[in-house]
């Protein structure tokens, strides 16, 4: 299967990037290239093997339900682009 | 001869007798930079006024005495991925050109226990994408060995730092290679734990499953010191392993009488640099000389390593980065249309061309109807390359080959062919997926620039790994020489 | 309405309920409600680079307890999953949510509608983070961003497409309530946002098996809310179905105070939310014994006590049905019978003045100072019969805005009941006295006439006369 510009847009705005036509182009180049290099994945027989989402057998990391002290608000708001009472603002969702 | 090459106990020998301060150190350090890093580029901020009021402190400690950390005094330079409160971490990108982190993170902490001075954020690829330091997005890192050539990366300039001698020792952070790589390409020891011994909190994540903090140093001992020093359990880190930390110095004993290595004929087939083979196998001599006996084994599957792992971490990275979004910190483009432009303009000009090209990889990958196809088919192959190893550890102590294929490019020499440059990881990547420690040692030069030896051990046997590569060094010179700077 | 009898209405129902947990899911601030913007607030929660979750044991206790609560089996192994999308009140730009290894699947609840009592299945329950809270300013064109509700741990209940009116959807999400609350999991506060339902209904010919196009329904405020947004959905759809026309499926927006629902298509994408496996979290391996540990710790939930009730106090099937839709007021009742043992009256009075009171000023239990143990007592008085029935409203009524006892209302107030004879016959003689014209009417037969002499005697007394002594008093003095 091969990408087409359409499946870079599609992902693109899945991803929240905005690429410019040349990007796209370059992009469904080199994804095409690296996804034909995976192919060969599909050679190997994998219907008996599990998958591994952790190299490390740790199961059950849990904490106790204690509350800790939360941050002062000027360390919250320090990195703020821009805020107003508190609170980080960003144009409305569009509605 | 510079400070930075006395060992470790001969530093902390010199501060008790007052031959030396930790200021000296620092100054040491901070005039090395002036000399060196408008050349090499290995640092992206610098720490100085913290630094030298920490090295103030830690002189009137010295002289009250008293209890003191194992890395006392010693000026340390910090992956710039790693997060430092009040101290600039931007990953090497202009999204994060403005944070300010609002905490540390644990290997931060960590090294703030053991008394080291930081002396500033070393530059890299962009969120640690890459293997060349050419993807930071605000200058390339220099080899110290040649400023016309990479110093590998991702940690490049933490590489490249303790090669210039700018540092005594520096933390990078390997997700398919990035501290193993370019300590090769820069002639000196960086050792990538295994997955969980070293905490992640505060390491700002590419791919969660493989990320690794480690030690960059010019020696194994010192290796084996700041491994100590950062190693172990945390409670912030679910995957971090609750595993009894040994004392690594004391298996440094310079004895691998009836250790038993493995070489994988895939390592050193096709691709491979004639002079980098050599090497490898002149350092296997020494070995055996040592007492030490090899044979030559297989790991069928490295041949999809570089596939399963750019799958996985990229799709991985896909969602790490997604916080990226200009909503709380970072830099947030101006006068965006609505909100998903904001979304839209701040990613894309925070972002360099190849994180865009991985978010964009490992989205495809998630996006529905190919997850079964590609993720979780990685993650299956990945339990397969790690069997390659679990198989191959049943017979052996170690395994052996080359750090990298080849020795350091040229920059330049492979931008625009990122399928190429996936390559050079051959070695380093199947080792990342099998979740086991491995460290780079310098063995040998071709044509000035130095190989890397790689070192692979069993799933925290941090020991046995350690031992050997001391052994290897204390047989051979290669860790003593020096790039020609200034 | 009419015209929605043609069809069969099917309807599940989305359910969030937040845990009441004193710490987050994944970090160590506070869960509490109502502090100022963002002061609940660390690294972790805000999404910072770098940050890693540690997932709270008492929220995964809270969700098997939820789930065995709900007849759900419970997973051996489960886990935990991304599910990626940006959203300002998202600061990592993905939900930390369950997939395909929920903690609990395959579970039902009995629910009673006009009588009768109708099973609905639970497909699944599982664990995820909860959310920020926007609120819109500038004329609507920016968003303010609280992050303190995010990563409140919750649990998604999602019910089998079984339920078949507005009116069972209302009593699944009672039920629902009222089993949260009898495990102590959640304080299931609507208004706070501690229970919020969406729903998914579409509309089919009866006898046909196949599902019609459905419609999601969001922004349903109140059980109220999510009956009359499905009442106006049914028929918005039969009207599209019986034009011809085909229901799009669709997400739309229930708007209260216009009593319609709006359709929200072009304002959201298709979802794509790619969801994998969390690489932060690790597995959780759900043993016998911890399952056994947390099933102990569930209470006899409302379909026992209820049963309890019936056979045990023999109360009637809808008074028990409501008395035990309510823990509070379960425990309430249970709390009177230790001070008396007529369950009936009980009953009677909860069922009567209690919840007629409370619905008549629309206040919860809690918001009313009478105890158990109050009630109990007061019926024990009228038992021995130290006030009248008609001094136990008025003690009643006290109770409720004083919570004092019995005993010390009737004190302080002095309505002891006067069963006194001697101090009564004067009372009598005075009436009989004042009244010759209905001392005439009754002996001329007209039996009434007696009606009015308790009266007037009853206002002289302030009503603390016993009622039949007076009656007997009377008849004594009219027949002698």
């Amino acid at each position: 299967m091969s990408i087409t510009i359409k499946d870079v847009e599609h992902v693109a705005n899945l991803a929240r990037l905005e690429l410019s036509n040349e990007e796209k182009e370059q992009f469904t180049g080199q994804l095409n290239a690296i996804l034909k290099y995976a192919e060969k994945l599909d050679g190997l027989d994998t219907d008996n093997v599990e998958p591994t989402s952790h190299v490390l057998p740790i199961t059950n990391v849990m904490r106790e339900d204690i509350t800790r002290e939360s941050l002062p608000i000027e360390k919250v708001l320090l990195n703020a682009p821009d805020e107003e009472d508190g609170q980080i603002k960003v144009p409305a969702v569009l509605e | 001869m510079s400070l930075f090459d006395l060992r470790l106990q001969d530093v902390h020998s010199k501060l008790n007798n007052k031959e030396l301060t930790v200021s000296d150190l620092v100054d040491a350090s901070y005039r090395r930079i002036a000399e060196t890093d408008e050349t090499i580029k290995a640092f992206l901020t610098l720490n100085e006024e913290n630094a030298r009021r920490q090295a103030d402190n830690l002189d009137k400690q010295l002289q009250e005495g008293g209890e003191r950390g194992l890395l006392f005094g010693l000026p340390a330079g910090v992956k710039d991925n790693i997060v430092t409160e009040g101290l600039l971490t931007t990953c090497a990108s202009q999204f994060l050109s403005n944070y300010n982190p609002i905490y540390d993170a644990t290997t931060v902490s960590k090294l703030k226990s053991a008394q080291s001075v930081t002396i500033g954020k070393l530059n890299m690829d962009e969120f640690a994408m890459g293997g060349s330091n050419e993807n930071s997005s605000y200058y390339p890192t220099r080899n110290p060995w040649n400023p016309e050539y990479v110093p590998g990366g991702s940690s490049g300039g933490s590489a490249a730092s303790v090669a210039a001698g700018q540092v005594y020792f520096s933390l990078g952070s390997d997700t398919g290679g990035s501290i193993r790589q370019p300590a090769a390409y820069c002639g000196i020891v960086g050792l990538k734990p295994t997955y969980g011994l070293v905490s992640r909190f505060g390491l700002v994540a590419f791919a969660s499953s493989l990320d690794q903090i480690g030690p960059l140093t010019k020696n194994v001992e010192d290796s084996a010191y700041v491994l100590q020093a950062i190693a172990g359990y945390d409670e912030k880190d679910s995957t971090s392993a609750n595993v009894n930390i040994p004392d690594y110095t004391s298996a440094l004993t310079g004895d691998v009488k009836g250790l038993r290595i493995g070489v994988p004929r895939e390592y050193l087939g096709e691709g491979i640099d004639p002079k980098v083979k050599e090497a490898v196998m002149q350092a296997l001599k020494t070995f055996e000389s040592m007492g030490a006996t090899w044979e030559e084994v297989s790991l069928p599957h490295t041949e999809y390593a570089i596939a399963t792992y750019y799958l996985l971490a990229s799709s991985e990275a896909s969602s790490n980065l997604a916080r990226f979004d200009g909503v709380r910190y970072g830099v947030r483009a101006d006068n965006p249309d609505n909100l998903i432009d904001l979304y839209r303009k701040s990613r894309s000009q925070g972002f360099g061309p190849e994180v865009k090209r991985r978010i964009m990889l490992g989205t495809y990958a998630l996006s529905s109807g190919y997850y079964d196809a590609y993720y979780l088919k990685a993650q299956k192959v990945r339990t397969l390359i790690k069997q390659d190893f679990d198989n191959v550890f049943n017979q052996y102590d170690i395994i052996i080959g080359p750090t990298a294929p080849t020795t350091a490019f040229k920059i330049g020499e492979q931008v625009g062919d990122p399928l190429t440059m996936y390559l050079n990881d051959i070695c380093t990547i199947p080792v990342s997926l099998a979740g086991i420690p491995a460290i780079s040692v310098p063995c040998g030069t071709a044509d000035g620039m130095p190989i890397g030896l790689q070192i692979i051990g069993k799933a925290f046997d941090e020991s046995t790994v350690l031992r050997a590569a001391h052994a290897f060094e204390q047989q051979t010179e290669f860790h003593k020489l020096r790039p020609q700077l200034g | 309405m009419s015209e929605a009898t043609q069809y069969e209405t099917v309807v599940g129902l989305e359910v969030h309920v937040e845990l009441h947990t004193n710490s987050k899911i994944f970090c160590g601030c506070s869960t509490a409600f109502g502090a100022p913007a963002n002061t609940h607030t660390c690294p972790v929660c805000l999404g910072h680079p770098g940050v890693l979750p540690v997932l709270n044991k008492q929220a995964v206790e809270y969700a098997m307890k939820a789930a065995m609560a709900l007849n759900c089996e419970i997973a051996d192994i489960s886990k935990f999953d991304r599910k990626n999308y940006f959203y300002p009140d998202s600061p990592k730009a993905y939900q930390i949510s369950q997939f395909d290894q929920p903690i609990g699947e395959n579970g039902w609840i009995d629910i009673e509608v006009n009588g009768e009592t109708k099973r609905i299945g639970i497909t699944r329950l599982h664990l995820e983070e909860d959310a920020g809270k926007l609120t819109h300013v500038d004329g609507g064109y920016a968003s303010l961003v609280d992050f303190n509700r995010v990563g409140t741990p919750l649990v998604e209940i999602v019910s089998e497409p079984d339920i078949r009116t507005p009116e069972e959807a209302k009593a699944y999400l009672e039920k629902l309530k009222a089993i949260m609350l009898y495990c102590e999991v959640s304080d299931v506060k609507m208004e706070e946002g501690s229970l919020r339902c969406d729903a998914n209904i579409s509309l089919r010919p009866y006898g046909q098996e196949k599902f019609g196009t459905r419609a999601e329904l969001k922004n349903m405020n109140s059980f109220r809310g999510v009956q009359r947004g499905l009442e106006y959905e049914q028929i918005r759809q039969a009207e599209i179905l019986n034009d011809g026309g085909v229901v799009i499926q669709e997400t739309r927006r229930w708007d209260d105070t216009q009593g319609k629902t709006f359709s929200m298509r072009g304002k959201e994408e298709s979802h794509d939310y790619r969801y994998f496996p969390d690489p932060d979290l690790v597995r959780l391996n759900i043993s016998q014994e911890w399952k056994d540990r947390v099933r102990a710790s569930i209470p006899e939930l409302p379909d026992a006590r209820k049963a309890r009730y019936t056979s045990d106090y023999g109360l009637p099937s809808y008074d028990a049905e409501v008395i035990t839709s309510s823990k509070k007021l379960a425990d309430f009742f249970e709390e009177s019978l230790n001070y008396t043992k007529d369950a009936k009256a009980v009953s009677n009075w909860i069922m009567g003045d209690l919840l007629g009171y409370l619905n008549a000023n629309s206040l919860e239990l809690s918001e009313v100072k009478i105890t158990g143990q109050g009630l109990g007592e007061m019926i024990g008085l009228l038992e021995k019969g130290t006030i009248s029935s008609k001094i136990a409203k008025t003690v009643f009524k006290s109770m409720l805005e004083s919570g004092k006892l019995p005993q010390q209302i009737v004190e302080e107030q002095g309505l002891v009941q006067i069963s006194d004879e001697g101090a009564l016959v004067a009372v009598v003689d005075q009436i009989i006295q004042a009244n010759p014209q209905s001392v005439e009417d009754f002996k001329a037969g007209k039996d009434k006439a007696i009606g009015f002499l308790v009266g007037q005697i009853m206002k002289e007394t302030k009503g603390k006369a016993n009622p039949a002594l007076v009656n007997k008093l009377l008849l004594e003095r009219l027949k002698a």
